[in-house]
């Protein structure tokens, strides 16, 4: 029996939608049958809460008088860039401190702004007939700024690699300390709560969608970078690597330290956890299958960084069930396993989701563009050319 | 008999040399190696516990001292920020003794008796949020 959009926001504007999370949506499908599940549930929500590199905040600072055009900028010490109109800037999260380094980074920025902290923004200029000042050293909070708003380009990841290390060595990476002969296995992802495992095909989620960023109502603005729709899919249409990525704006005024944590991988750099949470409308029994899929159904590659090249070598396939039980199993070898992205914070994200369209009523919107389509386009490598092979 | 944690840092050239045997024969002191990662040419560190009287204590590290070894008291508490903690788990993937672990619900459950006090959460957690006191 299938729902139109229309249909389901009618319920939710009504008081009467049935909403529920992602884990909650697969116990009933489980108790009850899709098919039964497809018909009284109206809405599922998602949430992930990992570091995403790919995140940075907009910032409009408003003009000091005189007037400067801020060419070097910092906030506490950490650039930010200054190739826009005289007082935008863009803050991004994996920015290190020009003292601290990694240890606080651009993140740490964005995560003191949102705490209500004040800021130190220095900025210096050749100063011009109608933008005379040459610098400027002050203190600004997060409610002095016109705008402040996070554009993330590539947020909420669909899958991600399993990280292990056949190397005699440690490996510091973006997916935290990796240890020799395959001493652990990392990973990263929300599993059966993550948005884009949900709806695998982009059937409902796509350009407009309004979507939970960081405790603010945003929305996905576009695909995100690195967007690979064409990534290997399982018997469920699920990809079992990293493949779509969402490029979400929204309020920093409106967001919470709560779903916005600063983050420094030691040996790698300053990166942000990001919460991202999806609303999925249950339109009919084929996207109620894959809302039913649990982490037992859902896959995750392994992949060797012990060699470090761009494509590194496959292991195999594992379950996130397998990855949640903390030890996975490899050529017969027990690998103790750890996680990245926070299933509490997750879990959290999807019930605060779930109170904003059942309580509060936040109607769905129906995407203005969909995101490419599996076919459409995959990721292309960059070449290293000189100038006489062109 | 009092026990206490030492955290021993071998200079390259004294990376081999035999002194465990010497704290038990020379000071009467019960050692119990808890991490050591020694290689010949290289820096060396060993986390060492050892259980004896108070005056053997100070002889045997005057003795370590004099080889040319950096002794340190390792530390004694390890403190979670659970303000700053976001649960993420990282830190279980670098726990090789298996003090920090999550239970199916995600919580990060931390059994002390099992840490060694190796320092690697601290290392590896992005939140800065594990601490070692001495």
């Amino acid at each position: 029996m299938a729902k139109t959009w229309d249909e389901i926001n009618a319920r939710i504007a009504a008081g009467e939608a049935v909403v529920v999370t992602a884990e909650e949506f697969a116990e009933i499908a489980a108790a009850e049958g899709i098919p039964a599940a497809a018909k009284r549930v109206d809405v599922v929500t998602t949430g992930t809460f990992g570091p995403m590199c790919s995140s940075g905040a907009v910032l409009n600072f408003g003009h000091s008088d005189p007037p400067i055009r801020m060419g070097e900028i910092t906030l506490n010490d950490v650039e930010a860039y200054g190739g826009m109109a005289a007082v935008d800037t863009y803050i991004g999260v994996t920015q290190p401190s020009r003292f601290k380094g990694i240890e606080y980074g651009g993140a740490h920025v964005i995560e003191d702004l949102l705490s209500g902290k004040s800021v130190r923004l220095r900025a210096t200029s050749t100063g011009t007939d109608c933008y005379p000042r040459t610098d400027i050293d002050t203190w600004v909070t997060l409610a002095d700024l016109n705008q402040a708003y996070f554009f993330n380009p590539r947020n909420a990841y669909q899958n991600y690699a399993v990280a292990v290390n056949s190397g005699d060595r440690s490996l510091n990476t973006y997916l935290g300390t990796i240890l020799p002969r395959l001493g652990n296995a990392t990973y990263c992802s929300a599993g059966a709560l993550s948005p884009l495992l949900n709806d695998p095909t982009y059937r409902t989620i796509g350009v407009g969608s309004r979507i939970f960023v960081a405790g603010a109502a945003g929305y996905i603005a576009w695909e995100g970078t690195q967007h690979n729709p064409n990534q290997k899919r399982d018997e469920h249409g699920v990809p079992v690597g990293p493949a779509g990525t969402l490029a979400v704006i929204a309020d920093l005024k409106h967001a919470s330290t709560e779903f916005f944590s600063a983050a420094t991988f030691t040996g790698y750099g300053t990166s942000a956890f990001v919460g991202i949470g999806v609303p999925i409308p249950v339109l009919d029994e084929q996207i109620a299958a894959t809302l039913a899929l649990t982490d037992a159904d859902l896959t995750a590659t392994i992949y060797d960084y012990g060699v470090q090249r761009r494509s590194r070598p496959s292991l195999g396939q594992v379950t996130y069930a397998q990855l949640r039980s903390g030890q996975i199993e490899i050529d017969g070898k027990k690998i103790p396993t750890g996680p990245i992205s926070s299933l509490p914070k997750a879990r959290r994200i999807a019930q605060e989701l779930k109170r904003w369209i059942a309580e509060e009523r936040m109607e769905l919107t129906r995407p203005l563009q969909p995101l490419p389509q599996p076919g459409s386009q995959g990721v292309k490598p960059l070449e290293v050319r000189t100038e006489e092979a062109i | 008999m009092p026990r206490k944690r030492f955290d021993l840092r071998f200079p390259p050239q004294q990376a081999t040399k035999p002194v465990v045997y010497n704290l038990v024969k020379d000071f009467n002191l019960v050692p119990n190696i808890l991490r050591a990662l020694i290689q010949p040419g290289q820096e060396g560190r060993m986390l060492l516990e050892l259980t004896g009287r108070k005056e053997d204590f100070e002889a045997g590290v005057a003795f370590l001292e004099k080889e040319g070894i950096l002794v340190h008291p390792a530390a004694t508490d390890i403190r979670l920020d659970e303000d700053a903690c976001v649960l993420c788990g990282l830190c279980t993937a670098v726990c090789r003794p298996g003090a920090l672990t999550l239970d199916a619900d995600g919580a990060l459950l931390f059994d002390k008796d099992k840490c060694v006090y190796c320092e690697a959460c601290v290392v590896a957690c992005p939140r800065r949020a594990v601490t070692l006191s001495f």
